[in-house]
């Protein structure tokens, strides 16, 4: 297990500097990130924390490329995603990055075999979809359409889906936010050893403060800043959570 | 004062603009269609009737050699016949100035007092010949305005032999000549034929017939039998060289005009039921998408208040408008293009069309039908918004359900990725709407083929029967037959390369119970102008003894090579023979019978004759030619095939343009439509989807073929649909259009006409495709993964 001292010796996979993000409303300008200078590194597992309207998923879409930033940038194996176009966002989203949604995003019409392919028949090196779906313990239902699934389920396909690309870094926008107690702790145990047996460097935003504990590290933002950046010295396995 | 949910109404249709202006023009198209063709077919059906009983118009016609006056009591004795017309008719050549052939003038005798009893004219210009004057004569109209003709200007006609300057009286049209064609003629010239009418009394002294009369025309007793009455007068008239009497199915400018409004009537349900059933489809699919958009606005208006009807009133009004829009726009399409149309038709068909600048209750029809289709359409969609609990609106709509289809069972399909699976399952979800999505393909793409088809039908005719069959460039009709030898004049005519000499006859072929009034035609063992075919396109050759028929007088008569036939002449010794059928033929145009000519020799008993004279020139001195052929007495028609030729295909295609045009932006409003509202409700389904698989890293492109990928496959099983339709529906177009007896038009849509409808088709399907994929390239990727489904 990468140790959060390590990490501060370590070169970071993703590296964002100066963020700033200005929606334009109407006639209001919102300025939901404001110069926010943030990096993961190689195989943690970090928690972004931050009450709604923090700025945490705009900053999250940023670093997953899914947005850009109005001015900084976002430094990715030397390169800077902020000023890529579409199509270099693209590739960067398709080989290196999994999402992990709140409501997730499953695509209705597919299997929860099928849903986990979609991923691998456009990744590099993916993992077998079976294989994805049994480090979620899910082996059983993989030929189960969504709507058969339970939210639980669901989410945990959509983090096999995620993973099974072998991607460099793993985001989850409020993975437990839509579940109940039980499987939320399910889902986030099911994070933790994707992020142990892979070492994938995973990111995790909550509002929700009892899940930090699991995390390697924890970054707290408020009003679209960086309110502390820490590690976290007692790390919990997820079993051990409570709220 | 706009009540809160008529603003909200109206701001949904703006929200819908792109669905709702697709949709309210095949309304419109819809609407004209039916405006056009229904009002085009009462004015022209209605005129039809008034003229023919404003200017009595005859039910039964019949041609003889020549009876004495006192006959024409006797046909008026039969029973069943109420009034009787006898005339004179004879053909003239009109050797009109500036012309390389003269033009033909058939002539028709005019009582010496009062107008006639049966086919009145009407007379446009000028007045009626009078008797005693013996130049005076009434010109065909549109013949006289192609020739600059008036009351008063000279006309040089050839009467039996002789030439004269006729004077010009009146200008006139008659309903014997609502399509007037030239008797053997392809189509209306008004440059070389025009009917001309004179005094008994001056056609009888030009062709020695004073006394006398050769033509008959009657108008039956209300209820008579018509078949009885044929068979009588054919009696009376036999011994005077009655050539078969006929009633007005065999009258060619009655049998066209009434062929033209068949087809009218018959594409009058069709083609705009095909426009109402595609808006109403489409109606059906954009406001079920947006029912179920809009559950929790219903909820939230049912919950503070509203009642079910408002809201039902709601969704209906929104329909309305479309509707009314397209039917608005659809009125006055129809009422212009119904308008056009009757002028196109007016170029062909001469008859005084009363015209109504719209015809209000053909109007009111088509908008009550536009109206209930659109209803009809969104029936279910309202029920569901009225149905609707309150609180069960205010929850997500349950999932839906996706089955693995059957065809992913095939290994092969096995293979395919999981974009290509989402595209088979969404279809699969939903079969019914793609098999009518394809079917409104494929109606449109049929659409185009039936508006095209026309050309490619005539080319090959052509081809064929003034190609292949006819390989003469003139042919001269003599007025009796002469002696064959007289061939040998016209060999020696300057530029006369090659000459061919026929005798036909007319006779009626009778097999058992059925006969025909039709000719033989003898041709010389070794024609060069003349060659018949099969309908495999096999060269036939005469056999010296024995008829060949064409393949419908065969199947009419029920004869088949080998069989007897009985063949009633109608000239000489007036005997009955019988015939032997050696083979049949196949020809475009009538029912004729084909023998050696020295057979039929034998079989009228008479010495080598002929009666037309097929010639071959040399261009070059072509005017010279028919300078001379026009100075030989017994000639009485001259025909230049490539004038023919000509005037067929500057008709055609004129008419073709047009309708081409009109039937394929009618059919593209409609692929337009079909593909734009499916693939706008794909997209707002299936939003979701898309936007995660852009998250996941697939490119625009690759989600662009997912959601166009099930329009495609829409288009693509309409295209085989739609060409099994289109071609169905021309050869019911066909058979509607012409008595198969008198004119056959094969079969036949080229490979072009299918290419273009497929790339049209595919064309507004693209177009439409990449107005959506518009949208698809602004798809709010974050905002979309924020909502719960």
């Amino acid at each position: 297990m990468p140790s959060a001292t390590a990490n501060r010796e370590r070169e970071p996979v993703l590296r964002g500097e100066d963020i700033a993000k200005i929606y334009r409303m109407g006639d209001v300008d919102v300025h939901a990130l404001r110069g926010v200078d943030v990096s993961l590194y190689k195989g943690e597992l970090m928690v972004l924390l931050g009450a709604s309207g923090s700025g945490k998923s705009t900053l999250l879409n940023i670093l997953g490329g899914l947005d850009v930033p109005t001015t900084g940038r976002v430094i990715y194996l030397g390169k800077d995603i902020a000023v890529a176009g579409d199509r270099e966002l693209t590739r960067f989203r398709r080989q290196h990055v999994g999402f992990v949604f709140q409501f997730y995003n499953l695509v209705p019409s597919l299997t929860a075999k099928e849903n986990v392919a979609l991923v691998t028949e456009i990744s590099e090196r993916p993992l077998d979809p079976r294989d994805a779906l049994e480090m979620v313990g899910l082996t059983e239902r993989m030929n189960h359409f969504p709507a058969q699934l339970s939210g639980g389920e669901q989410q945990r396909v959509a983090i096999a889906r995620a993973v099974a690309k072998q991607p460099d870094i793993l985001l989850c926008d409020e993975p437990t936010g839509a579940l109940d107690f039980k499987t939320g702790i399910r889902v986030l145990e099911v994070i933790a050893e994707v992020n142990q047996r892979l070492g994938t460097t995973t990111a995790v935003i909550t509002h929700h403060a009892p899940i930090a504990s699991m995390a390697d590290r924890i970054i707290t933002l408020a009003d679209g800043q960086v309110q502390s950046d820490r590690f976290n010295d007692k790390k919990l396995s997820p079993s051990d959570l409570s709220w | 004062m706009v009540s809160l949910l008529d603003r909200k109404l109206l701001r949904d249709l703006l929200r819908l603009k792109g669905q709702a202006v697709t949709i309210a023009l095949v309304v419109a198209v819809g609407v004209a269609n039916y405006i056009t063709l229904r009002s085009a077919w009462r004015a022209l059906a209605r005129s039809q009737a008034t003229y023919y009983d404003g200017y009595r118009f005859a039910d039964v016609f019949a041609h003889l050699k020549r009876a004495p006056n006192s006959v024409a009591d006797r046909v008026a004795d039969v029973d069943g016949v109420a009034k009787v017309s006898a005339r004179i008719v004879e053909e003239v050549l009109l050797p009109i100035e500036g012309m390389i052939e003269p033009a033909h003038g058939q002539l028709i005798s005019l009582p010496d007092h009062g107008r006639p009893a049966l086919n009145d004219i009407l007379l446009k210009a000028g007045r009626l010949p009078e008797a005693g004057r013996g130049r005076e004569v009434l010109v065909y109209e549109p013949f006289a305005k192609t020739h600059g003709l008036q009351p008063g200007s000279e006309l040089p006609a050839i009467l039996n032999g002789k030439r004269q300057e006729l004077v010009v009286v009146g200008l006139a049209l008659s309903p014997e000549f609502v399509f007037a064609v030239e008797p053997g003629g392809i189509t209306v010239d008004d440059e070389r034929f025009s009917p001309l009418w004179m005094s008994k009394e001056a056609i009888g002294a030009a062709f020695q017939m004073e006394g006398a009369f050769n033509d008959v025309v009657l108008r039956l007793e209300p209820g008579a039998d018509e078949t009885a009455v044929l068979v009588e007068v054919d009696r009376v008239l036999a011994p005077y060289g009655g050539l078969g009497a006929y009633g007005r199915d065999l009258q060619v400018s009655h049998s066209i005009l009434t062929g033209e409004l068949q087809q009218i009537e018959a594409l009058i349900v069709f083609l705009p039921g095909v426009f109402l059933a595609v808006a109403a489809f489409l109606l059906n699919v954009v406001f079920s998408r947006l029912v179920t958009l809009q559950r929790a606005q219903i909820a939230i208006i049912k919950a503070v208040g509203y009642g079910n009807a408002t809201i039902a009133l709601h969704y209906i009004k929104m329909v309305c408008l479309i509707i009314l829009a397209g039917s608005a726009v659809g009125v006055v399409l129809g009422a212009w293009l119904g308008d056009a149309m009757l002028d196109l038709y007016g170029r062909y068909f001469r008859l005084p069309i009363a015209r109504t600048p719209i015809d209000l209750p053909v109007a009111i029809n088509a908008i009550i039908a536009s109206f209930v289709a659109a209803l009809a359409g969104v029936a279910i969609a309202v029920r569901r918004a009225v149905v609707l609990p309150p609180a069960e609106a205010m929850r997500p709509p349950s999932p839906m359900r996706y089955r693995a289809s059957p065809i992913e069972r095939i290994p092969v399909l096995r293979q395919i990725t999981q974009p290509t699976m989402m595209v088979f399952r969404e279809i699969w979800r939903r079969p019914l709407r793609t098999v009518l999505s394809s079917l409104g393909i494929a109606f449109a793409l049929s659409i185009i083929i039936l508006g095209r088809f026309g050309r490619d039908a005539h080319k090959p005719i052509l081809d064929l029967q003034f190609g292949r069959q006819q390989r003469e460039d003139i042919t001269v009709n003599l007025s009796t037959e002469v002696e064959a030898r007289s061939l040998g004049y016209l060999a020696h005519l300057p530029g006369v390369d090659q000459v061919d000499g026929l005798r036909s006859t007319p006779v009626r072929f009778r097999a058992g119970p059925r006969w025909r009034d039709s000719a033989i035609i003898g041709l010389p063992e070794d024609a060069e102008l003349r060659r018949l075919f099969s309908r495999q396109f096999q060269p036939v050759s005469i056999p010296h003894s024995g008829i060949l028929v064409t393949d419908v007088l065969a199947d009419v008569l029920g004869v088949q090579p080998g069989d007897l036939i009985e063949v009633e002449l109608k000239e000489g010794d007036r005997g009955v023979r019988l015939v032997q059928v050696s083979g049949t033929v196949d020809e475009a145009f009538g029912m004729q019978g084909y023998m050696q000519k020295r057979a039929l020799h034998r079989l009228l008993r008479e010495k080598p004759t002929i009666n037309t004279a097929l010639l071959r020139i040399d261009p070059a001195v072509e005017t010279e030619l028919q300078r001379r052929l026009i100075d030989i007495p017994v000639v009485e028609s001259i025909h230049r095939k490539r004038s023919v030729l000509e005037k067929f295909e500057e008709q055609t295609s004129q008419t073709m343009h047009v309708i081409t045009l009109i039937l394929t932006l009618f059919a593209t409003a409609i692929a337009v439509a079909v593909v734009y509202n499916n693939a706008r409700v794909s997209l707002s389904v299936r939003s979701r989807d898309l936007a995660t698989l852009r998250v996941l890293g697939f490119t625009r492109a690759e989600i662009s073929a997912i959601l166009l990928g099930e329009q495609a496959v829409q288009v693509i099983l309409g295209i085989p649909v739609g060409m099994v339709f289109g071609t169905w529906g021309a050869r019911t177009l066909l058979e509607l259009q012409a008595d198969p007896e008198q004119f056959r038009m094969p079969m036949l849509i080229s490979s072009q006409t299918y290419a273009f409808a497929v790339v049209v088709v595919l064309g507004a399907a693209v177009v439409s495709a990449l107005l959506v994929r518009r949208s698809l390239d602004r798809l709010d990727l974050v905002g979309v993964l924020k909502t719960r489904e």
